[in-house]
């Protein structure tokens, strides 16, 4: 018998790999974000060993672990793998158990999950083909106004007038966002500008009911997002400690199940 | 972890048969390109085929031609040639990748089989657009290219019931077909011969039918993706006896099957409903795909669309045209549900895959609310995949696999304990 019980999560994104690690009680006590990079088993490696430091365990106190993101059958130590549709639900419904709408915007794709009020899955919706409203899409934009991603959210919230954007495409959006500054608009406008398209373009994909949760890399470094969302959906918006980690934590919570 | 298992779906042995026919087809069709000893007639696939081969004519249906350019996926590289001859990248592509498979002088034909080096070349084209225009557009090209009559049938889209008037109108235009075609045939029309053909489409569509519908047994002895090969026989050979005895014959091994309830897939836990064209070029892999999940993809609309029950050999203008104007593709979004509900209970059906075919709205029946709709009635959940049925450019396979895998994780959750 292990003395210390870990259940390991690890979530393998197109951009980013995050693990996180569970104890018998369900609680969080270790978890760790890296760029996912070409390498994915080397990222998880990593990660996986900051998360023990952390959580101050080994591997040997390791009982299960499931994979998941796109990398999550490229991982050499999982036991299992699940999709990340099911890891966010679960990890969702971990912190807010009732009936829920997930909005999770990550580095490549966005989704929206459905939950009723036992945590049972209705629906999802990924976006289509396309980085439209993605964390892919703010990452081209900074690089197009020349400022570095971490501060988009401080500028968005400086703004007074928002500048729109009609482009959907996200190259396109970047020649619009020249023309923008060529016009003289402000940068901070036109950061909540981009706000409001990434917004947008998530709340196309499909109706949402009463209780709303955000998720994802997106949302936890530009919290101003969900600030942004919930003027335009007029309620508030619940949002779990770790935004980034819900498909992690959704894993370990499917481990834990699986163990026995 | 290791990325994939071994797929396990069973062969079926009348494949062989369906390969010889389908290859005789495509020789005498060839010999009679090269030898002018029968006229040729292009059709599309739902298009009056009986009438044409009533009157002498070997019929051949660019559709099939397409669909293997894009089951060998030689469509993605020829696609672009027609895109630069001025057809969007946006319309049907089957249209474009024939076309550019056309322009670029190849076919999947001479990979095939041994000494065909072109298609055969037609000497008058007839559509119905029952199915869509871009058929009609996709013709012209050749009527222009081959300097060949083109002729054909204007149908009325969005029916919600088949009414007399309907079918007087598509009969008439059926009727005048006939002098054009005497023309380029030099033969006269026979009642008699056109009522002995519409027999034979009549059997070739009961036996592919009671084919199709083996998929209602538990577990299912076939999947879609067998369907979408084996449907060859119903669309090109529709009117002839070799389909009616290929079905037979594939009824027979199917049959036999369920007698001695062997399934396509070695463990059948999920059983779901196909809507719209299939992804030629994934054929394979989605076979594969589904099957590692224990999930079997057992019926479809796609399928079903060569299936007339109205053909009726003692009223055969009438019959036809209410068969080729009862079709799911004709009609409005009423019977189109209707027509689905159906299916799911027939066919037992856990969930279903509407795929968005980029370039063929008129196969994709997710676009107008249908997914949710029919969602919230028969509370059988639903996933929409994006696609194409030729344009690989428009195919995201790692997120087609995840909306896949994420899906079935969604079934398990309802049903549990299986
Ligand atoms: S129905 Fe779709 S696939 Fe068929 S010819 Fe028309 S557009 Fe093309």
């Amino acid at each position: 018998m292990n003395a210390k019980k870990v259940f390991v999560g690890i979530d393998i994104g197109a951009s980013r790999t995050k693990v996180a690690l569970i104890d018998a009680a369900g609680s969080l006590i270790g978890y760790a974000v890296e760029k996912s990079g070409t390498d994915f088993s080397a990222a998880a490696e990593k990660c996986l060993d900051s998360s023990l430091a952390m959580a101050k365990s080994s591997r040997k106190d390791i009982v299960h672990t499931i994979s998941t993101g796109y990398g999550r059958k490229n991982v050499s130590f999982s036991n299992a793998a699940k999709t990340e549709i099911s890891c966010h639900g679960k990890g969702c419904f971990h912190y807010f158990p009732l009936a829920i709408a997930i909005i999770d915007i990550g580095g490549q794709d966005n989704k929206i999950i459905k939950l009723d009020s036992e945590g049972r899955r209705l629906s999802f919706k990924m976006n289509r083909k396309c980085a439209a409203g993605t964390g892919a899409f703010l990452e081209e934009m900074s690089a197009r106004l020349d400022i570095p991603l971490e501060n988009m959210d401080s500028l968005a919230r400086q703004s007074g007038h928002m500048v729109e954007l009609g482009s959907f495409c996200t190259v396109f959006s970047g020649t619009e966002v020249l023309e923008k500054i060529r016009q003289g608009e402000k940068v901070t406008d036109i950061t909540k500008g981009l706000f409001l398209s990434v917004i947008k373009r998530v709340l196309e994909m499909d109706s949402l009911s009463e209780n709303v949760v955000m998720t994802g890399g997106v949302v936890a470094h530009n919290p101003y997002i969900v600030t942004m969302a919930e003027e335009i959906l007029k309620k508030k918006i619940l949002v779990p400690e770790h935004p980034q980690l819900t498909g992690a934590i959704g894993a370990a919570l499917y481990a834990s199940e699986a163990q026995i | 972890m290791n990325e994939e298992k071994k797929p396990a779906r069973k062969k079926i042995h009348s494949t062989t048969e369906m390969n010889r026919i389908m290859a005789e087809y495509f020789y005498e069709l060839d010999n009679a390109a090269k030898t002018g000893e029968k006229k040729i007639a292009w059709c599309t696939s739902v298009g009056p085929a009986e009438i044409l081969r009533a009157m002498g004519f070997l019929v051949y249906f660019p559709e099939n031609h397409a669909a293997m350019l894009g089951a060998t996926r030689m469509s993605t590289d020829v696609i672009p040639l027609a895109n630069a001859r001025g057809y969007s990248p946006d319309i049907c592509s089957y249209l474009t990748a024939d076309i550019g498979a056309y322009i670029a002088g190849v076919t999947p034909l001479s990979k095939a089989y041994k000494g065909i080096e072109k298609v055969p070349k037609p000497d008058v084209l007839v559509y119905n657009t029952n199915q869509c225009r871009d058929v009609q557009d996709w013709f012209m090209w050749y009527a222009q290219m081959f300097k060949v009559p083109l002729i054909g049938i204007n149908t009325h889209l969005g029916i919600r019931d088949v009414n007399d008037a309907h079918v007087a109108s598509i009969v008439k235009q059926m009727e005048d077909l006939i002098k054009p075609l005497s023309a380029v045939s030099g033969k006269k029309f026979d009642l008699d011969e056109l009522k002995q053909v519409v027999a034979l489409s009549r059997a070739c569509s009961d036996s592919w039918k009671k084919v199709l519908d083996t998929a209602a047994a538990v577990p299912s002895p076939i999947t879609f993706f067998d369907g979408t090969i084996h449907m060859g026989p119903a669309v090109v050979l529709r009117g002839t006896k070799q389909a009616v005895d290929y079905y037979n014959l594939l009824l027979a091994e199917l049959n036999e099957r369920i007698r001695n309830k062997e399934s396509a897939l070695e463990n059948e836990r999920f059983r779901l409903y196909w809507d719209g064209m299939p992804v030629w070029g994934r054929l394979s892999d989605h076979a594969a795909l589904f099957a590692n999940l224990n999930t079997n993809v057992l019926a479809s609309t796609y399928c079903n669309s060569w299936i007339f029950t109205d053909f009726d050999a003692a009223d055969p203008f009438t019959s036809m045209a209410r068969a080729y104007t009862k079709l799911f593709i004709v009609r409005s979004d009423e019977p189109k549900e209707q027509y689905i509900k159906d299916m799911l209970k027939f066919f037992k059906i856990d969930g279903i895959i509407y795929h968005d075919a980029k370039t063929c709205p008129n196969n994709s029946n997710c676009r107008y609310g249908m997914p949710k709709r029919l969602e919230e009635e028969t509370k059988i959940p639903s996933l929409t995949l994006n696609g194409d049925l030729n344009d690989l450019r428009c195919v995201s396979d790692e997120q087609n696999k995840t909306n896949i895998e994420a899906f079935i994780e969604q079934l398990e959750e309802s049903k549990p304990g299986l």
